[in-house]
């Protein structure tokens, strides 16, 4: 378990809420982690304020990975960022359409973030605006889905001699 | 008569004769065997020199990812052994850890001491794999193929505990599948009595060896801001002379009872990589000594899992005899455990830096999203520019250094 320090969650909602205001659209603490919701538009201002910020220091992008919320048609990215000088993490995620899945990269703050943002255009086709080299990674280029959207069942669904609703899913 | 030296005749000359350089595009890779794993290299070289090099990966993606969203939670641990595959029960110690904190299970100290002995062991069959693979790569075959025998030994001792080698899927959710027999407990303590000094002479072989210096100092050196800013985690970050340990940061596992020391390097270098990997491997020996005489302290003998057996399989005397048994067994195994919905990160010091899950859950049968933070993907980006300037040999030697594994690479 992380450290679960409530003041620390709140100097850090109420630094981005002053500075960015209605751009911080929620937050809440999702198990041990604080969990921030943000325009799409300001995410690379939003974390190069939390890396430069001599009292957040959050100097470290963990991992980020795309999610697909079929329901609200959206694409997503959620991103972990941690503080190895107050050894705490939080969570930060935003949302764009489906339509059209632009969110700017943060590749300027974290060169780090290259690999991973190719990885989440593969999978989602959320395009990084202003990423370097965004191409796929992990897929063959001739590839022209984006294999972990929820509309690619994993199963065939053609089968007739198996009823999956025995299963759950 | 005075000769002027800006305008002289041969000065014109100079210039004129400086043509543009030509550069070779060498192809390294996927399979090669200096690669030791399929990592494919497009490299422009200047003569012996690396100009730059483009990596082109995913030769062995499984879309692990995407199969876990179909799976039980339980089904997912094999997966989990094929990302790392030299450190397996690293991985799947992670995975239930991080299903534990999701349900709320609290498991007891034995269990947490037990994985620890584990954990620790898979951890210096890591290690060894790529010192000795260092050593390979430079010429020095010896110590590759005597301590070779160490890591089998250590995986006879992965299969007195769940009956299988490399791909171990070892443990539940909630704990082990039974208890560590007699014969478990007396590898445990031949290996900790013999190693220390198989590692010591492999030591002596490398670490003050001329040759072995001159190929690894200052090759692949890598600054710790860089490093920061690429990601790097595990050995790798250590190296480079940042002591961040997920075990010190944010215990797990009740490593926070466990007295050790986090090895740091200063350079970054090939040579740190190793040294720091060396000095590593005599601390999870410490801490695997601290674990059995906590165990050897501790009255109770016969506690492998958490009083929350919903991931446990019952015995299978009672499974036959049993009605309830039956019943529970039948749970487990479609699946029908009870999870509650809810999204958790947990992370671990895997072998070769922060092994992450990002685990989402809907409730459901199986997971609504499971994301692996693979620490080889994340620092794998950063080697066109330790390699860049160097010599060809020197870039052979800083990918086997940085322990980048082709099955966590491409997930």
């Amino acid at each position: 378990m992380y450290p679960i320090n409530p003041e620390r969650d709140q100097l850090v909602v109420n630094k981005l809420s002053n500075r960015f205001g209605s751009a911080i659209e929620s937050h809440e603490v999702l198990n041990d982690m604080l969990c921030i919701t943000a325009q799409k538009e300001l995410i690379p201002s939003i974390f190069l304020f939390l890396r430069d910020d001599l009292e957040l220091q959050y100097n470290f992008l963990t991992t980020l990975c795309g999610m697909h919320y079929p329901e609200t048609e959206q694409l997503g990215v959620v991103y972990h960022v941690q503080s190895f000088v107050n050894n705490h993490r939080i969570r930060i995620k935003t949302v764009t359409e489906l339509k059209e899945p632009k969110i700017p990269t943060i590749t300027t703050i974290w060169p780090a973030a290259n690999w991973m943002e190719r990885e989440a255009y593969d999978f989602f086709g959320i395009l990084f605006e202003g990423h370097p080299n965004l191409k796929r990674i992990l897929n063959m280029d001739e590839m022209t889905d984006f294999p972990l959207r929820k509309e690619f069942p994993l199963e065939d669904q053609t089968r007739e001699d198996k009823n999956d609703s025995m299963f759950g899913r | 008569m005075a000769q002027n030296f800006t305008t002289g005749y041969w000065a014109k000359d100079i210039v004129t004769t400086e043509e543009p350089k030509e550069y070779n595009t060498l192809n390294v890779g996927p399979t090669h065997p200096a690669t030791h794993g399929v990592f494919q290299n497009v490299m422009l070289m200047d003569g012996e020199f690396i100009v730059s090099t483009e990596q082109t990966i995913g030769y062995i993606h499984r879309a692990f990812e995407k199969i876990a969203e179909h799976r039980p939670f339980y089904q997912i641990t094999p997966l989990t052994d094929r990302l790392n595959y030299c450190s397996s029960p690293l991985n799947n110690m992670g995975w239930h850890m991080t299903v534990e904190k999701l349900l709320g299970i609290e498991t007891p100290k034995r269990v947490d001491y037990l994985r620890i002995i584990v954990m620790e062991l898979a951890r210096i069959a890591d290690h060894l794999v790529c010192n000795t693979v260092i050593g390979v790569d430079s010429g020095a075959l010896t110590g590759f193929t005597y301590l070779f025998q160490d890591r089998e030994f250590i995986y006879e001792i992965y299969e007195e505990i769940c009956g299988s080698r490399l791909t171990t899927n070892m443990g539940r959710i909630g704990g082990f599948e039974r208890n560590f027999s007699e014969k478990a407990w007396d590898k445990i303590r031949y290996f900790l009595k013999t190693y220390p000094a198989h590692l010591q002479e492999f030591e002596n072989l490398l670490a003050r060896n001329r040759i072995f210096m001159d190929r690894t100092i200052n090759v692949g050196a890598f600054s710790a801001e860089r490093a920061l800013a690429y990601g790097f985690t595990g050995p790798n970050l250590r190296a480079c002379g940042v002591d961040y340990d997920v075990r010190v940061m944010n215990p797990y596992c009740s490593y926070d009872e466990f007295d050790f020391i986090v090895p740091i390097g200063q350079s970054g270098d090939t040579y740190d990589r190793f040294m720091v990997r060396q000095e590593e491997m005599k601390q999870s020996l410490s801490i695997i000594e601290q674990a059995l005489a906590k165990l050897d302290r501790m009255d109770d003998k016969e506690t492998y899992f958490a009083a929350d057996p919903r991931f446990v399989l019952p015995p299978k005397e009672k499974v036959y005899n049993n009605m309830e048994a039956l019943i529970w067994h039948f749970k487990i195994v479609m699946g029908e455990t009870d999870i509650p919905a809810g999204e958790v990160y947990h992370c671990i010091e895997a072998a070769n830096g922060e092994l992450g899950f990002y685990l989402i859950s809907d409730g459901g049968r199986t997971p609504s999203r499971l994301h692996f933070r693979r620490p080889c993907f994340i620092y794998y980006q950063a080697y066109p520019e330790m390699v860049t300037g160097n010599m060809l040999s020197d870039a052979v030697i800083t990918l086997s250094s940085m322990n980048v594994i082709a099955g966590e690479l491409d997930a």
